[in-house]
């Protein structure tokens, strides 16, 4: 298999590991929803802190993405 | 040939599709300065970082010039600023995070600012480079750390071993421990790094098929406008959580979980 192909093959089967981070970025708006249909009281201190749920959780898409760029641009 | 080094040199790949990584490069400005070795040229890269650091603090000081007890508009701005940080560090560190928040004001407003004037086009994103955030982040780790071993001596040690945990799971636990605690400055910059980076990769992308698609460029058109506010959003939360967790980081040297 010729180097370049085997860097396109790659690079499409990096961006399989944003599948996860895309349950978990669901997930955090689908606890904030439940939380707040508790509890409607909590909004405002709970909704502080789902952006930073929501950053550490998309930096490992973004994790994977890189990687892919990587194979395609850089290697 | 000749179209192919021209090319090249203008970002644009073979075949004429814009080279998404051209953005990225750093090209000395006023020359190339060499010390022991060492290039020390000012680049675009620093000259962002000077336009960043000029402006946040002429903002600052002009905006907080008029020490009025009801705010103007300029000074509200300033005042938000300083209140946003100063809660953030009161709320995560406690009271003796107070000596700090000079530190992690100047790191909340230069990445924010690095950040936003980044989506300017022609401007340079200082903060899409590794090198960049890293070396924010090894500070960021290197400080807390030093910290954490002053406020509590050798008992910081601790930190790898939950109070309460059965003993025999310390062969497994503490190794775990050690390496979530020293991959905490690579995930603090990569992070950074990579939303930067990913976006503004995306900005030319989708640029290149307005461009390639004629008339029909209209709809990436559409796309880019709406992937420009996400960037924005982006911009100004990930400035916001290297800070928040600087901030973590900090609460957890100074009282260990």
């Amino acid at each position: 298999m010729e180097a370049e192909a085997a860097k396109l093959i790659g690079a499409g089967l990096a961006t399989l590991g944003m599948i996860g981070a895309g349950v978990g970025v669901g997930n955090v708006w689908s606890a904030y929803f439940g939380a707040i249909a508790r509890n409607p009281a909590s909004k405002d201190e709970i909704g502080a802190n789902i952006w930073i749920g929501f950053a550490v959780t998309e930096a490992i898409a973004l994790f994977a993405l890189l990687v892919a760029i990587m194979l395609l641009f850089v290697v | 040939m000749a179209t192919e080094s021209t090319d090249a040199e203008a970002g644009h790949a073979e075949g004429g599709i814009p080279d998404p990584m051209h953005q990225f490069e750093i090209h000395p400005i006023g020359g190339k300065i060499e010390l022991g070795g060492l290039d020390i040229s000012f680049t675009n890269s620093s000259l962002w970082m000077v336009i960043t650091a000029v402006l946040v603090t002429t903002l600052l000081m002009i905006g907080m010039r008029s020490r009025s007890l009801v705010p103007g508009r300029l000074q509200s701005v300033a005042e938000v600023f300083y209140e946003t940080i100063a809660n953030m560090v009161r709320d995560n560190v406690g009271k003796e995070g107070r000596a700090y928040f000079p530190f992690i004001f100047t790191l909340f407003m230069f990445v924010l600012f690095g950040n936003l004037l980044g989506l300017l086009p022609g401007s340079f994103t200082f903060t899409s480079h590794i090198i960049v955030t890293f070396a924010m982040a090894i500070v960021v780790f290197v400080a807390t750390t030093i910290i954490g071993f002053a406020v509590h001596g050798t008992h910081y040690l601790r930190m790898f071993f939950p109070h309460g945990a059965p003993a025999w799971t310390a062969v497994i636990l503490v190794p775990i421990e050690l390496v979530s605690y020293l991959s905490r400055p690579i995930s603090l910059s990569v992070r950074l790094f990579a939303n930067m980076t990913v976006g503004h990769v995306l900005f030319k992308v989708i640029a290149g098929f307005v461009i390639l698609m004629g008339v029909a460029g209209v709809v990436p058109f559409l796309f880019l406008i709406g992937i420009t506010a996400l960037e924005i959003l982006v911009a100004i939360l990930q400035a916001y959580v290297f800070t928040i967790l600087s901030c973590v980081y900090l609460h957890d040297a100074i009282h260990m979980h």
